[in-house]
């Protein structure tokens, strides 16, 4: 398997809201097996980054290669297709749909694959029991910790090469929170390649490999997980000390 | 007077039950787009049109082809809408998409008139005219192909949402069309099913019907009024209010006009939905709260 390829590289990415720019030439990689964080504060354009490598956003300019493939302006449904899922900011679950139909909507792309779905729910039941117990509930009777967790489950359901996580750890509880980086950590471990947005930088990068920091859509620094923690701009914007 | 009530009901049942696949087909599409399309009468009057004028003359098919193929190209003829007309005005507000539909509706009646002139059509009825006696009160044999050709399909429409992974694919792009494209669904095709499901409703309510009521270029008016009336009635985007509030209206029309006055029928049908609404904003089957965010 050559890995010298990153799984993901986006490179010189533009986006815009009609006149408003939101992204300036990003650039970042993520390599196969990696857990890498994207930390900015509000506004900085890291939802933006997501939704433009998940095609629910047209770049106005650079190019996002996943696997080797370019898909920078291809379909989102095409694009979950090729193994990128998304766990929305604020969860976006489908609140009317049962727990259990809202994870195998998750499945959508690999609905074919029925074994394998059935022993992927199975394991999501195992991760989150909370999920089992609700299964026939409506997901928006679910708490918003309940509901982060039904969100990381179906896009697991997608058979992700590459997670997209945003903002996760958002109107969480502090024990919550540690309970989902817990998580996504595990998952990471398990194989899961991540690209994890978070404004929350110390729980972020104390699970990442690597980090990049985005301010006003732009990436101005980028290191190991360690070295951006004990940068002293780091912490004087992001982690408050 | 107890026959003559028992008469004007299964008239009403009959009425009722086609306003409620119509009235159903504009909950669909509202569920799936937010678009009140109110091309939804055309589509009546295109399956049962296109029927007609494809079994006509010597050389006509026969029906068991006619009619499919017209309930297929009433199929097509939803997708174009909304492949054509719908779609490329994404992100438009309500008021622009209803004036779309509205242009819509008078496109495809121009075409109609072009087509087939301003003559009253028919179709033969399924399965000959003698009528059934229960009691007093008659029926045709086509009453009961109306009505049970609409309950079927009303189930069957209730099972495709609750039971199918399409069917809650189409509800999950109507409640976060975002989340949706996230999960891999392909919205547009979503939304493509969604109108020629709508579509298929309305050819479905013309051929039963039209052996009864006749049809003409101009028929889908008045039905898409009173379908989209039932709709709301039964509270808007909640698809089995839209049923009943369909039955319900043909059975106010059909009382008032036996016991009051036919002229009357059509005023009282709107006035009572005027007071629902004026004393249950979100209709009769609707959620209370009557605000959408
Ligand atoms: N739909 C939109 N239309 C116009 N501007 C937008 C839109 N969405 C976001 N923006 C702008 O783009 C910039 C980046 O927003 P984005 O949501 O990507 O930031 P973010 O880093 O995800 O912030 P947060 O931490 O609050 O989620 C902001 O200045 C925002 O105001
Ligand atoms: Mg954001």
């Amino acid at each position: 398997m050559p890995c010298n390829e990153p799984l993901l590289s986006i490179e010189n990415l533009s986006t815009r809201y009609g006149p408003i720019q939101a992204l300036h030439q990003v650039s970042l990689e993520v390599n196969q097996g990696e857990l890498v964080a994207m930390v900015g504060a509000n506004g900085a354009g890291k939802t933006t980054l997501l939704h433009t490598v998940s095609g629910i956003l047209p770049p106005s300019g650079g190019e996002i290669t996943f696997d080797g493939q370019p898909i920078t302006r291809m379909a989102s449904h095409r694009i979950v297709g090729a193994g990128i899922c998304h766990v929305p900011e604020g969860r976006q679950v489908f609140p009317p749909l049962s727990v259990d139909d809202n994870l195998r909507l998750g499945a959508h792309a690999v609905r074919g694959e029925k074994e394998w779905v059935e022993s992927t729910l199975g394991e999501i039941y195992e991760l989150f029991p909370i999920l089992r117990e609700r299964a026939k509930q409506t997901a928006g009777t679910l708490s918003g910790g309940q509901q982060q967790m039904l969100a990381i489950g179906r896009a697991l359901l997608g058979r992700p090469r590459l997670l997209l996580l945003d903002e996760p750890s958002m109107g969480l509880a502090p024990l919550l929170v540690e309970e989902i980086f817990r998580v996504i950590q595990g998952l990471n471990e398990r194989g899961v390649t991540i690209l994890l947005v978070e404004q929350n930088a110390r729980a972020a990068l104390g699970i990442a490999d690597r980090g990049y920091v985005l301010e006003t859509g732009r990436v101005v620094l980028s290191a190991s997980a360690e070295e951006l923690l004990a940068d002293e701009a780091v912490r004087k914007a992001y982690l408050g000390y | 007077m107890l026959d003559q009530i028992l008469q004007f009901v299964l008239t009403g049942i009959t009425v009722g039950a086609t306003y409620a696949l119509v009235a159903l087909g504009f909950s669909i599409i509202y569920n799936a787009s937010d678009v009140v399309n109110f091309a939804q009468g055309e589509f009546v009057m295109i399956g049962a049109m296109s029927a007609i004028a494809m079994s006509a003359g010597e050389n006509g098919l026969s029906p068991f082809l006619a009619l499919p193929l017209a309930i297929l190209l009433t199929i097509g003829v939803g997708i174009m809408l909304q492949r054509f007309a719908i779609a490329p005005a994404k992100g438009a507000s309500v008021v622009t998409t209803i004036i779309i539909t509205i242009g819509a509706s008078i496109f495809l009646r121009g075409v109609a008139l072009l087509l087939w002139g301003k003559d009253i059509f028919a179709l033969p009825h399924f399965s000959g005219e003698q009528p059934i006696h229960i009691g007093n009160a008659t029926l045709l044999p086509q009453n009961l192909w109306v009505m049970g050709g609409a309950a079927l399909l009303v189930i069957g429409v209730h099972w495709f949402f609750n039971h199918t992974h399409q069917g809650k694919a189409i509800l999950a792009c109507s409640c976060n069309r975002t989340a949706a494209q996230l999960v891999g669904i392909n919205v547009g095709k979503m939304m493509m099913i969604a109108y020629g499901l709508s579509a298929f409703l309305g050819a479905m309510a013309g051929l039963l019907v039209t052996p009864i009521t006749f049809t003409s270029y101009d028929a889908g008016v008045m039905l898409g009024l009173k379908g989209f009336s039932a709709a709301i009635l039964g509270g808007f985007g909640n698809p089995m209010g839209a049923v009943a509030g369909g039955v319900l209206l043909g059975l106010i029309e059909s009382l008032s006009a036996g016991l009051i006055s036919s002229g009357y029928k059509d005023a009282i049908g709107f006035i009572i939905l005027l007071l629902v609404l004026f004393f249950r904003p979100s209709g009769l089957f609707g959620k209370a709260t009557a605000e959408r965010v």
